[in-house]
């Protein structure tokens, strides 16, 4: 059994989610109870994972036992096993919040939930350049279905958008992928690594192109600058705990972008290494910029979440851009914070607009809420956190980011992370103060809140603080990984064993 | 054979392309499946053009590469999948939005009205 662990991220949520599939009647309790049990299954699998990835060793899962670079293969090592604990404790949240009423408004809920999974969990374990495209349009096509859950004309639309770019990107995604197996002769990402080393130089210019076409799909993936488009509308459409799960989305293009340009494109590749790092940089500044203004200028508290989403991003993207081994520490510390706050955020914001009626969750004067102190504390923890203020994590994040700058980068990352964050204070600030103090006079309207979507926000707002209480071993873990990603010489010795042994004897 | 493979997997791109950038869901729906087509043409072609091969290893000079085959075969099926959704997708977007645009309206119909 404990040598399967690594393909059960990927196996269990397959046949859940066939299992689900079972009568398209609305969700029913096994549904729901089948659902959050497979989560929870999930939860304990990425644990063991994290457990067999920190003693710092890369393992792999061949497959058919088709060794590689021949086989398709599933690779375990920190980077990977931390993006699966996250996913899992996310969509914990995201179900259990769904099961307090959001999957009845649609069919198949919890099926698709389950192999969204699946496809978010393959992009992060798979080793091979083509099962990466693959795993992407797994999770696409349920994110498809995910968005448009319940229907509405504002999810119709931002779901065409979403589609038709993303089957765009696919088809570049392919030509990127084709173009590096002309030129290399593998798919395999280890393998691809050792032959770019003794790449003829006529070739070079072909794995260029092939490389930085994938840098536009992955930066499609994780919306970067002039890419990023699609994102507020659709994650302002979609349904709240699909919102929340989609925050991980955006980090599967941000870990193809670390997994591909560390790997493949790392110092062995000569003159193709760091192919990404001019153009990621500079992007990734532009994105914090775009971002902040959408903050502030958002209008609704779910497109202001997911501009929150897109200075995420941009703060990740910058620490990519640095390519230093203490700013990818830095921003594996500031990655799990950002998706399970703005994961909580999106479900605290689809709270607060069920209990104010027809206002919803656009930011004006509306009725006073029925559990104004409640949300209104959660909404402080959320909000302080995700602007980066201390004592939460955000802050830690930020801190460690900043202080990885080389005095250059400094220059640029400084004023324009620490005015985002200024942007998103004042922003949620203003939401905040008219949520709950500038509200008609009159009886509180809605509901009591639902325990089951009141525990999936406590759930993703307690990271905040716990990562403050756990920083250490966080960053600990953190640093491993950084220096994991730094030396692919190792992660290739791991696949490749005799090929490598032949080279050097 | 070279030159005209790779004319007709351009002219195939640049016309899918062009749909693509149209306004109304029909030319992109055509569009998308232009270039998927365009995109299965070329990954065959990468493992390189071989007249008369074994698909299978069959000596050392003379195969064709058949790893490209089963992957394109992978993007054929997923591409498929991919083009009926937009279809149906297309089809439910004119019917909650009264129009087949993009955008879900149409300005130049507005200012006409």
């Amino acid at each position: 059994m404990i040598q399967h662990l690594i393909v059960l991220p990927i196996v269990l949520p397959l046949v859940v989610g066939i299992i689900l599939l079972r009568g398209r009647g609305g969700a029913t309790r096994p549904k729901r109870i089948i659902g959050v049990t497979a989560t929870v299954l999930l939860v304990a699998i990425s644990i063991a994972l994290v457990a067999q990835a920190a003693s710092g060793e890369v393992t792999y899962y061949a497959l058919g036992d088709w060794q590689p670079p021949f086989g398709i293969v599933m690779v375990l090592d920190r980077l990977s096993a931390l993006m699966v604990l996250l996913t899992s404790l996310l969509a914990l949240g995201c179900v259990v919040f769904a099961c307090g009423g959001d999957d009845e408004q649609g069919s198949n809920f919890h099926g698709l939930f389950q192999w969204q999974l699946m496809g978010i969990n393959g992009a992060f374990l798979t080793g091979d350049l083509f099962n990466l495209f693959v795993f992407f349009e797994v999770l696409l096509l349920a994110s498809y279905a995910l968005l448009m859950h319940g229907g509405g004309k504002a999810r119709i639309q931002a779901g065409l958008h979403y589609v038709v770019l993303n089957l765009a990107g696919s088809a570049l995604f392919l030509i990127a992928v084709g173009v590096l197996y002309g030129a290399t002769g593998t798919l395999n990402m280890a393998d691809m690594a050792q032959r770019l080393a003794s790449l003829p130089a006529e070739r070079a210019g072909l794995v260029s192109a092939g490389g930085l076409m994938l840098l536009v799909v992955f930066g499609l993936k994780a919306a970067i600058l002039p890419l990023y488009f699609w994102l507020p509308k659709a994650y302002a459409a979609a349904p709240a705990p699909v919102a929340a799960l989609f925050a991980i989305m955006t980090k599967v293009g941000i870990y193809a972008i670390l997994r591909v340009y560390h790997l493949v494109f790392g110092d062995q590749a000569g003159a193709l290494a760091a192919l990404d790092q001019p153009w990621v940089w500079w992007l990734a500044l532009g994105t914090l910029v775009m971002a902040t203004l959408g903050v502030l200028s958002a209008r609704d508290l779910r497109l202001l979440v997911a501009y929150l989403v897109l200075i995420s991003v941009g703060t990740l993207l910058a620490g990519i851009g640095m390519r230093s081994e203490a700013a990818t520490a830095a921003l594996l510390f500031y990655l799990p914070h950002t998706t399970l706050v703005t994961g909580g955020l999106f479900l605290l914001a689809e709270l607060i607009g069920k209990q104010r009626g027809k206002a919803g969750t656009r930011i004006v004067k509306g009725r006073p809420l029925y559990n104004a102190s409640l949300l209104g504390v959660l909404f402080l923890l959320g909000g302080a956190a995700v602007a980066g203020l201390p004592p939460l994590s955000g802050a830690i994040g930020k801190a460690l980011l900043m202080q990885a700058a080389s005095a250059e980068q400094q220059l640029w990352l400084w004023p324009l992370l620490l005015l985002a964050g200024l942007g998103s204070l004042v922003a949620l600030s203003r939401a905040g103060s008219t949520f709950f103090w500038r509200s008609h006079e009159g009886e509180p309207s809605g509901q009591p809140l639902a325990k089951r979507q009141l525990f999936g926000v406590t759930w993703l707002l307690a990271a905040a603080p716990l990562l403050v209480v756990l920083a250490g071993p966080v960053s600990d873990y953190a640093q491993a990984t950084a220096e994991q990603l730094g030396e692919p010489a190792v992660h290739i010795r791991a696949l490749l064993p005799e090929t490598t042994d032949g080279d050097e004897a | 054979m070279e030159s005209l493979y790779a004319v007709t997997t351009g002219v195939l791109s640049a016309c899918g392309l062009f749909l693509t950038l149209r306004g109304r869901t029909f030319p992109v729906v055509v569009g998308l499946t232009l270039l998927s087509y365009a995109v299965n043409l070329f990954l065959f072609s990468m493992g390189g053009l071989t007249t008369d091969g074994a698909v299978i290893v069959d000596g050392p000079s003379d195969y064709a590469d058949p790893l490209p085959q089963a992957l394109v075969l992978t993007a054929i099926v997923i591409g498929f999948a991919m083009t009926a959704f937009a279809v149906i997708l297309a089809m439910r977007a004119r019917g909650d939005l009264g129009n087949d645009h993009v955008d879900g309206e149409d300005n130049r119909e507005d200012r006409a009205s």
